[in-house]
């Protein structure tokens, strides 16, 4: 069946079999393997990408039900050269280990900035909440996600007081008996 | 690598088109919108569907609102619209506290309201849920649009109402003046299925229960629901004792079974706590005033019990 699904700003046509996951379709078909393969299952979050701008499971999303459709991987985050907030989070708050829940996490944390520009520790453990961090690194990831938080608040206060200084929220944050 | 075995697949532009496609592949066809429950399953050959009926460019299953004291749910409102819906939660709690603990935000995206309930798993909380405040399923055939009470929609696991041919179209909820509701569940981890779930609307007049409605999730209780204890209830002042014998009357005749997530005398210890818990927190609830149209408040709280 004959698809075009706009990935990362750019569309793709082509042919697929009405069961091609939408992950084997980004990593396989278009060469995109920064989303991650992981459980197979909804469950770990590894190959978590947005369509239409909202974090979808790519292991349990047909290829075929995005035709028509927005995909954005991690590949996408970077804009012109520039690496995303979130992105810099991650690698300036040592927000990865060994890697491989982290394009969903990423992506699952723009999705939450884009919603809510400063999450407190317990919103931001929630939203992450069905992503699993093999690692068990979770305490910088949300260090990463606040880190990014405070970075865009003051580039858009741009020389204002913004929220810049206002520490790391994970160190003394409260803790939320839900957290993964 | 899980894949499904292969399946043709076809895309709905309209509900009529949907009731057509049905139509001509038969029962051998199945409904997708969120595939949270299919995809999974179809991995597995659990499901092994010859032909894929793609329901999610339906807007028109996509409304979500308020018409003439109905709450209207068309069967493709996401979990997370369903969540964010600010008049779900000032009128039904109960869904909100429900869809919190519902999998994850992530599948919330995806996973829809009708979906779960034609899923008919038997620890799927918004069916009990949706059993504690009566709610009626609009169900359309061929032949037209026929309504079911949800407490008839379940017919066993995995089993429901909707024949071949049929597709679940939306649900209504009835808002009653006066009633308030809550939603109980223990998980052993985040966004994982229910131990047990319990589900509770109280309408209160003149100062004794008018009308209970009791849920009941992965325990076994036939219809999701625990009529017993809704009759013990009815006429009762509401209060801390009649709760307890109610949780112990729904604890009684609910037929819980053992599995991975726990003994059978252990879920069924939850099951009566958590209908007391359950009643606890929707007559707080109706006491503040955050009973159906008294307010604007919607009850919201995270991480009691």
């Amino acid at each position: 069946m004959q698809i075009t699904v706009t990935v990362n700003g750019q569309p793709y046509t082509g042919d697929v079999e009405p069961r091609l996951l939408l992950v084997h379709f980004l990593r396989d078909g278009l060469g995109l393997t920064g989303t991650h393969w992981g459980c197979d299952t909804s469950n770990c979050g590894a190959c978590v990408v947005h369509v239409d701008g909202t974090p979808v499971k790519s292991c349990t999303a047909l290829a075929v039900m995005c035709d028509g459709h927005e995909v954005t991987t991690v590949e996408g985050l970077e804009r012109d050269g520039d690496l995303d907030a979130v992105q810099k989070g991650f690698a300036e708050c040592h927000g990865l280990q060994c890697g491989f829940c982290t394009p969903g996490m990423m992506l699952t944390a723009r999705w939450l900035l884009d919603r809510d520009p400063d999450p407190d520790e317990a919103r931001i453990r929630e939203a992450v909440s069905g992503q699993l961090c093999r690692c068990t690194g979770y305490e910088n990831i949300v260090r990463a996600v606040r880190w990014a938080a405070r970075h865009e608040a003051a580039r858009a206060g741009a020389g204002t007081e913004a929220r810049a200084g206002t520490g790391d929220g994970a160190a003394g944050g409260t803790r939320e008996g839900t957290g993964p | 690598m899980q894949v499904p075995a292969r399946f043709e697949y076809e895309r709905a532009s309209s509900v009529p088109h949907a009731l057509a496609l049905l139509e001509r592949y038969g029962p051998e066809s199945r409904v997708i919108a969120g595939g949270h429950s299919l995809i999974p399953m179809m991995k597995l050959r659990l499901a092994r569907p010859d032909v894929l009926i793609d329901i999610n460019g339906l807007e028109e299953l996509s409304f979500l609102g308020v018409e003439d004291d109905v709450l209207v749910i068309g069967a493709l409102v996401r979990h997370a619209q369903f969540l964010a819906d600010p008049a779900v939660g000032r009128y039904f709690p109960i869904f909100h506290d429900a869809e919190r603990v519902i999998a994850d935000p992530v599948v919330r995206n995806r996973g829809t309201v009708g979906g779960s309930l034609c899923q008919a798993d038997p620890s799927e909380d918004l069916s009990a849920a949706f059993a504690a405040v009566r709610a009626t399923a609009v169900i359309q055939g061929p032949g037209g649009v026929r309504e079911v009470p949800i407490r008839r929609f379940h017919r066993g696991p995995y089993e429901t109402a909707v024949e071949p041919g049929e597709l679940l179209v939306r649900l209504r909820v009835p808002i009653r003046p006066g009633a308030a509701s809550a939603y109980e569940k223990v998980e052993r981890r985040a966004g994982d299925w229910p131990v047990a779930a319990a589900g509770a609307q109280l309408r209160l007049d003149g100062g004794v229960i008018a009308e209970a409605g009791i849920g009941l999730t992965a325990v076994g209780a036939e219809h999701f629901a625990a009529p017993e204890a809704e009759e013990y209830l009815a006429g009762k002042a509401p209060g801390a004792e009649a709760f307890a014998e109610a949780g112990r009357i729904a604890a009684a005749n609910c037929a819980p079974r053992a599995d991975q997530r726990g003994p059978a005398a252990y879920k069924r210890h939850l099951a009566g706590e958590l209908v007391r818990r359950a009643l606890t927190r929707a007559a707080g609830r109706a006491a503040e005033g955050t009973a159906q149209g008294a307010g604007d408040r919607t009850g919201d709280r995270r991480g009691e019990g």
